[in-house]
């Protein structure tokens, strides 16, 4: 069968602290209640890294490709005391912005005018932004020319509530207009947000067009899986991020939709791209998403209550490619997909059986015979101050814990089965970020080296949250190494001589008689 | 502990009392379960919901020692798998702590 192939990852992160103490819904939570008296909003600030801090932070070169998970876990914790000095903002797969960079591409992005600059802030990004390697070209880089503002301008837009601030290193350098005068879809808070996710999810596809040699014109279908919502106040959620990031990106043979399934939109992505491209609809299908900005600090009460960094100050995104089988690249196994039905049941046994044992049952495997699991790939750093522990731990003892009960391997062996196909957490807490997409360029590489045959990735998403169902949601789906044939297809040659030979032994066995 | 959890089990202490209530934690986590603990006991430590500075006195007990007091079969099938992933006896612990 010719499954599809994993042809390429692209992965970007942008350190956003002014986004963070501004935009992110812990602090602005907290603005709402105590502005004046939040010892916290007070405190935080003092907490911000440094651009280079953020660059050399170990998990954030393992999601940007230049040191492995498996890297990771040989530093030891906290790696925020423990980085990699010379890091480099460039890496393997993808790329670390700084916030005023980020700021600029806003701009390029906004087709209607809503992105508006300080004057001299715009003119020092813009040179910055020519100088990019990949950013250069970019479309609509001439938004960088216009529409500039001065400081007292935007302060005005901001205080008249017409726009959100857009702030770099403490200072008030620009805004997000709103798009309509009362629409709440198109609102500034709104466009401020969908805007990042365009811009962050432009800049991972141009990553990955650049990386891996993958041509604008190649790409036939972009599937956008973000957490957003884009429309106006007749159909809030209409769409469609895809073909706007294509638009920036130049991949004008392109079209696209959105997919949404909380933090398990991206599993559900590949497994569309996958059928797309298996079923030969579209030869060429790029899964992606930008970054939250809600989420942005999310955890830093806990982190500035424990004399801690605020980590939570990246925005993630990626962008995969998903094609035809080349003989080469891992494959995506559409026959072995975990789902968790509607009917599945809520208990972490019904979850993981569904998600990992029910797909792997289907084709015979064991869970012993996946090299390596990417369940939640949440940094731990982040999270275990937080009380939520160690998510990607958690998510392999559960796995092995299964493993046990199914008589797989012994109890006394969990802690050696976690060691075998778990790995520590590298992803940013973005949602739908961390969600299993973070080892999918690691994943490919470790096949393609032949250090592992086949890795699962796993989506969950939080459903209740959005307060319509109880229900939970998680998928899955295996890379397994290449064969190394692609089936041709049906050959009629080929069946025209097996007939004519068949017809042959039969009238052999007829003369005979 | 969830805002939105403070609010119900306030409003289910107020409409139903303290005397015949408890309060079934399933936290993954020791420090997180016996912060939903302290919570419902003697208020929101971080004074963030609607419990902060009110001061109920409900027992907490996490799920994992109720096992005895529930079916055996329903039990496995719901979280006897995770006994063996979490680490009960601190959870168990740290619970405890604030029923004195």
């Amino acid at each position: 069968m010719n499954y599809p192939v994993v042809k390429g990852a692209g992965y970007a992160l942008i350190q956003a602290n002014g986004m963070l103490i501004h935009h992110g819904t812990t602090q602005t939570s907290e603005r709402r209640k105590n502005a004046e008296e939040s010892e916290h909003l007070q405190k935080l600030p003092k907490h911000l890294r440094s651009f280079e801090d953020a660059v050399k932070y170990p998990p954030n070169q393992a999601y940007i490709g230049n040191i492995t998970p498996d890297d990771l876990k040989n530093i030891s914790r906290p790696w925020y005391e423990n980085q990699i000095d010379d890091a480099s903002r460039d890496g393997k797969y993808g790329e670390i912005m700084p916030e005023d960079e980020f700021l600029g591409l806003m701009k390029i992005v906004d087709i209607f005018d809503l992105v508006v600059l300080e004057e001299k802030f715009q003119a020092g990004v813009k040179a910055k932004l020519a100088d990019h390697p990949i950013l250069a070209g970019i479309n609509k880089f001439d938004n960088m020319d216009k529409n500039s503002s001065t400081f007292d301008e935007i302060q005005k837009m901001v205080e008249g509530h017409l726009a959100v601030p857009l702030y770099f290193e403490g200072k008030l350098v620009g805004a997000v207009k709103k798009a309509h005068e009362f629409d709440e879809a198109l609102s500034a808070h709104v466009m401020f947000e969908n805007l990042v996710s365009k811009a962050s999810a432009a800049y991972a596809l141009k990553l990955l067009l650049a990386k891996t040699g993958l041509n604008t014109e190649e790409v036939d279908y972009i599937i956008e899986c973000s957490e957003e919502a884009c429309g106006d106040m007749n159909q809030r959620g209409g769409g469609n991020f895809a073909k706007a990031i294509g638009e920036i990106c130049g991949c004008i043979n392109a079209t696209g939709s959105d997919t949404r399934s909380f933090c398990a939109g991206p599993a559900h992505a590949f497994v569309e791209a996958a059928a797309l491209v298996q079923s030969g609809i579209y030869k060429n299908v790029v899964v992606l998403a930008g970054g939250c900005t809600a989420k942005l600090g999310m955890n830093s009460k806990e982190h500035v209550k424990k004399g801690m960094p605020a980590l939570e100050d990246m925005l993630g995104a990626f962008a995969i490619h998903i094609a035809e089988n080349d003989g080469v690249n891992p494959v995506i196994r559409t026959d072995a997909v975990g789902r968790h039905r509607i009917g599945s049941g809520a208990s972490p046994q019904a979850v993981i059986t569904a998600i990992v044992t029910d797909p792997l049952d289907g084709i015979g495997y064991k869970i012993t015979d996946v090299g390596r699991y990417s369940p939640e790939m949440q940094n731990p750093e982040i999270t275990e101050p937080a009380g939520a522990g160690d998510v990607p731990q958690a998510n392999y003892k559960m796995i092995a814990a299964l493993a046990v009960k199914r008589g797989e391997i012994a109890r006394d062996d969990m802690a050696k089965a976690v060691a075998s196909f778990g790995m520590p957490g590298f992803a940013p807490t973005q949602g739908h970020i961390p969600s299993g997409v973070p080892f999918i360029g690691h994943g490919r590489d470790m096949i393609l080296a032949g250090k592992i045959d086949r890795a699962m990735i796993i989506g969950k998403g939080s459903l209740f949250l959005g307060r319509l169902t109880n229900l939970f949601d998680g998928v899955s789906f295996l890379i397994e190494k290449n064969s190394g044939t692609v089936d041709a297809g049906f050959d009629k040659e080929i069946v025209r001589q097996m007939i004519g030979e068949a017809m042959s032994d039969f009238a052999k066995t007829f003369n005979a008689q | 502990m969830d805002l939105e959890n403070q609010a119900r089990i306030k409003d289910l202490t107020d409409k139903y009392g303290k005397e015949d209530l408890i309060v079934v934690l399933g936290g993954a986590e020791a420090e997180a379960s016996g912060l939903a603990a302290e919570t419902v006991a003697t208020g929101d430590p971080t004074f963030a919901g609607p419990l902060s500075g009110v001061s109920l006195g409900l027992k907490a007990y996490h799920m994992f020692e109720l096992k005895n007091d529930v079916d055996a079969d329903i039990y496995e099938a719901q979280i006897g798998m995770m006994e063996m992933v979490l680490n009960v006896e601190e959870i168990i612990e740290e619970v405890k702590t604030y029923r004195k």
